[in-house]
């Protein structure tokens, strides 16, 4: 305290009381601008939902049926929510290619004005969880922490996709991908719309916040990269084994050849 | 006496003479270097990984030791405030943020642990592979049985240091594998819940697990293993280094190097250049990311939870266990008098019996072979691998066993990375699990049964050289060269075991242990390929196609095979 009384009188104060001025209003408006974006985003028309629904009978009612009320191959879109279409078009997982244990992520099908009017199409059959705005996924805010994101992760998440996030085995081919390099918006819809084995975690489970302090911990754990060198792909004492075993110990021996060769 | 009178009147001229002259006259230092300076080391490239365990015990210990001087082996909770983000704030053991310290807030803290870490598993790796080459040359063989049990022990050791240090961070990985190990020890019909209080102090965790993993790790497992060095090392002199046959070298005699200066001045580079290799890979590639698995809680369990590599075929045998074999569930629950016990044999069985077998054989093998053979003499000259094909296949087999456990700790990777369904991995390993090591042992040993016959048709024959030539009469014939001389040598100069039926005691009776002996005899040894007589050799070679054109007794040999 004493420090900063005897600091307000430098010559520089004023020139940082400017700029502490100016940071602010950005910020407010960024905040400001930020969400209206997000309403902008939500905000549906009905020609949106017309054209959904045109581009759903085109590709996806094959499998989901007229009006998405599901058939044989493919389960009812009533009451999926919007988050789950803009999940599953925006990763690619549908429309679905083949049958298997489990849908696979391929380059996205659909551009994302088409997804966003089927999402609107899905949503307009039954509520569900809608698309996350900007501010949820915002995760520079003020009171966003990466470290209780990091712990609520390996509670909730870690026992199917590692707590690195590296991915993991489930029964009968299934699997739970690594998260690495997938979007905020993706994660969020992700948890609140639990795609085929994953459970739903819905806002009484883990709030909003703490949502975003999930999805801080991944984005984190993102840019850090590895600080210990090469990751070997993240897999743990396996990939360390087999390094050993092989780079190590061929060097290893490589040596051994070439100084007993020497001799004799 | 004369030759001590000629070191005393040595006078040096310099003073560092004077003071080594001065340490030599007191400590016979010079004439330990004489007695040990001219043993003789020979040289092959397999004989060298007892050294690369021994260098990288050496670097564990220099890495260990700088470790120790910040780690903090205690589990008091404390919220850490180091310098990674992602687990600030969070409440955690001292001993795993001081791990966390270690790797981003001390000057190359980070470079040591993985320095340690990698040369644990370097080491481990480096005795396995001494410890097969050991094992499928035969140099376990009277006189060396003892430090065959010596060195099997350390092996354990090995495993035990690492296994310890392992668990040192308290991270969320290495928890999960001591609650394996926590689940093991409570299996234990009667007393297992006992032994676990005791271990963890209490139920699991506990408070005090670190610290005293700890004591063992850095003071008693290295202070065993620094014995047993010494022992084996010790051992390794008094009996002599075993060579290979080749000309010149017999039962008696060793030929290579002496110990100094070549052998000394190799040996010490040697060192630096596996110290340099570990360096390098600690510098370049990450291992066992602490930060990444967060502080160990019980809660929690991370998919694709992996122990170290050498833990790893224990792990797998615990994966591979099915819980319900032909409809019968494997967990118990006997009511007794006191209260219902619970008998895991799911978990009881695979964690004990693999190993068991695995190891039980490892230190039993040198007398079970020398029983089989009935050969109780001293052997200083190896086998090739080949010339011993039963042995060669029991430790393919031994191989094969150990190899499909150590895949399944990794079952699930297996699936994930190759698209298959981890039970279908399970299944199969399963499967390989009863059968590979059959197949590998009739495998093995039909490659090398093959082996002795190319090497027999060689020595008698002559190499295949790829030439075809045509006789006046127009036949064609390939010619085939003879090997010279030294070659030959090692082609033929070889041991091989025959079938020995059983002997009747003095009463005229066959006792039943000598019966299976017979029968295990005559297992491995029936269809033995012999090694080429000199009788075999002269009739060959002066059979009129000295070297160049193969005659009528080459063609006829070979349709003869
Ligand atoms: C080949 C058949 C097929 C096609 C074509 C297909 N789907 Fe699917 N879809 C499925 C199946 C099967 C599932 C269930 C996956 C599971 O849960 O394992 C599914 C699941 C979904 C879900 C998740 C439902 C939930 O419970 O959250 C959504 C959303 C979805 N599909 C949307 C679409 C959209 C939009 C299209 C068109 C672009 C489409 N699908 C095309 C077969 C198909
Ligand atoms: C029971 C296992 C399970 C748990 C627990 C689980 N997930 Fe998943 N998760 C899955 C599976 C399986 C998929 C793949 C679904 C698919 O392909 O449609 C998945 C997919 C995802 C994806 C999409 C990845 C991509 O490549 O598009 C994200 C993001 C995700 N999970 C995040 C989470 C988070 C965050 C948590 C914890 C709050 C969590 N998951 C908990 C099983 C799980
Ligand atoms: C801490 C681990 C170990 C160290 C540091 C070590 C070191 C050595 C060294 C330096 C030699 C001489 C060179 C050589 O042949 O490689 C040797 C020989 C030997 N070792 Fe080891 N060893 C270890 C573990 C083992 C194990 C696990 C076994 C077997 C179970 C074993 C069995 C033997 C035998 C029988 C010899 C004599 C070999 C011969 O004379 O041909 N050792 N050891």
């Amino acid at each position: 305290m004493k420090a900063l009384s005897q600091r307000r009188r430098h010559p520089l104060a004023a020139i940082a009381l400017l700029l502490m001025g100016l940071l602010v209003t950005g910020g407010i408006y960024a905040v400001a601008s930020t969400a209206n974006e997000a309403q902008a985003q939500t905000a549906v028309s009905a020609s949106d939902v017309e054209e959904g629904e045109k581009l759903f009978v085109a590709n996806c009612a094959t499998c989901h049926g007229m009006g998405a009320s599901g058939t044989e191959d493919g389960p009812s879109l009533v009451g999926v929510g919007a988050a789950s279409v803009d999940f599953q078009v925006g990763t690619g997982r549908m429309p679905l290619q083949m049958q298997g244990p489990q849908a696979q992520v391929k380059p996205p099908q659909f551009t994302d004005e088409q997804t966003r009017q089927m999402a609107a199409y899905v949503a307009s059959l039954g509520a569900g969880p809608a698309i996350p705005g900007e501010e949820v996924l915002d995760t520079t805010g003020e009171g966003v922490d990466p470290a209780n994101g990091g712990e609520l992760f390996r509670v909730n998440c870690a026992m199917c996709h590692n707590a690195a996030a590296a991915g993991g085995a489930l029964t009968r081919g299934k699997f739970a991908p690594g998260l690495e390099g997938v979007s905020a918006k993706h994660t969020y819809e992700a948890m609140v719309t639990g795609p085929q084995n994953m459970p739903v975690f819905n806002d009484a489970n883990i709030t909003p916040e703490e949502k975003q302090d999930i999805i801080a911990f991944l984005e984190v754990i993102d840019e850090q990269g590895s600080p210990g060198g090469a990751d070997l792909g993240a897999l743990g004492p396996v990939s360390e084994g087999l390094f050993i075993w092989v780079a190590g110990l061929g060097v290893i021996i490589a040596f051994t050849v070439w100084l007993t060769s020497r001799s004799s | 006496m004369s030759s001590s009178t000629v070191v005393n009147e040595y006078q040096p001229k310099t003073s560092v003479g004077r003071i080594t002259n001065f340490v030599d006259s007191r400590v016979g230092g010079s004439a330990m270097v004489k007695e040990f300076g001219r043993k003789i080391f020979p040289d092959h490239w397999t004989f060298m990984f007892g050294e690369v365990a021994l260098y990288t015990f050496v670097i564990l210990l220099l890495s260990g030791t700088f470790l120790t001087f910040f780690f903090d082996p205690s589990m008091t909770e404390v919220a850490y405030d180091g310098s990674y983000v992602p687990l600030r704030g969070i409440e955690m053991s001292a001993a795993y943020a001081s791990s966390l310290d270690i790797s981003f807030d001390i000057r190359g803290g980070l470079f040591m642990r993985q320095v340690h870490h990698w040369s644990a598993l370097l080491f481990v790796a480096a005795v396995s592979v001494h410890m097969l080459r050991v094992f499928f040359t035969g140099a376990f063989r009277k006189p060396r049985e003892l430090n065959w049990v010596v060195g099997s022990v350390l092996l354990i050791l090995a495993m035990a240091a690492g296994f310890t240090g392992y668990s040192l961070p308290d991270d969320l990985l290495s928890g999960n594998g001591l609650r394996i190990i926590d689940g093991v020890i409570k299996s234990i019909p009667v007393i297992g819940t006992y032994i676990s209080f005791f271990l963890f102090g209490g139920e699991f965790p506990g408070t005090v697990i670190i610290p005293r993993l700890y004591v063992l790790h850095i003071l008693l497992i290295p202070a065993l293993i620094l014995l047993l060095i010494a022992i084996h090392l010790f051992m390794v002199v008094a009996h002599k280094h075993t060579q290979f046959p080749g000309p010149g070298r017999t039962n008696d005699n060793v030929v290579g190097y002496p110990v100094g200066p070549v052998y000394a001045a190799k040996a010490g580079g040697f060192f630096f250049i596996v110290f340099g290799v570990v360096a390098a890979i600690s510098a370049a590639f990450t291992i066992n990311p602490i930060w990444n698995y967060g502080p160990y809680d019980p809660s929690p369990v991370s998919a694709g939870t992996q122990p170290d590599w050498y833990i790893g075929w224990v792990d797998g045998a615990l994966r591979l266990m099915p819980g319900i074999i032909a409809g019968i569930p494997l967990e118990w629950e006997i009511p007794f008098p006191w209260g219902v016990n619970t008998l895991s044999l799911n978990v009881l069985l695979p964690a004990l019996v693999p190993a068991g077998l695995v190891f039980t054989l490892m230190f039993a093998w040198p007398w079970i072979e020398s029983w089989i053979t009935k050969d109780k003499r001293e052997h200083h000259l190896l086998d090739r691998p080949r010339n011993a094909p039963a042995r060669t296949a029991v430790g393919v087999a031994g191989v094969v066993f150990y190899c499909v456990m150590w895949a399944a700790a990794s079952s699930d990777l297996i699936a994930t990375h190759f698209m298959v369904s981890l039970n279908d991995v399970t299944y199969w390993l399963r499967v390989l699990f009863v059968i590979g090591p059959f197949i590998g042992f009739i495998v093995a040993r039909r490659i090398a049964l093959a082996l002795q016959r190319k090497d027999r048709e060689i020595a008698l024959h002559g190499r295949e050289t790829g030439r075809i030539v045509r006789l006046p009469h127009g036949e064609f014939i390939e010619v085939h060269e003879q090997v010279d001389a030294y070659k030959r040598y090692t082609l033929v100069n070889f041991e091989s075991h025959e079938v020995l039926p059983a002997e009747a005691d003095v009463n005229g009776h066959v006792p039943k242990n000598e019966k299976r002996r017979a029968w295990i005899s005559k297992f491995f040894f029936e269809d033995r390929v012999a090694p080429v007589t000199p009788a075999e050799l002269e009739a060959a070679h002066s059979h009129g196609h000295h070297g160049e054109v193969a005659g009528e007794h080459d063609k006829a040999s070979i349709s003869s095979h």
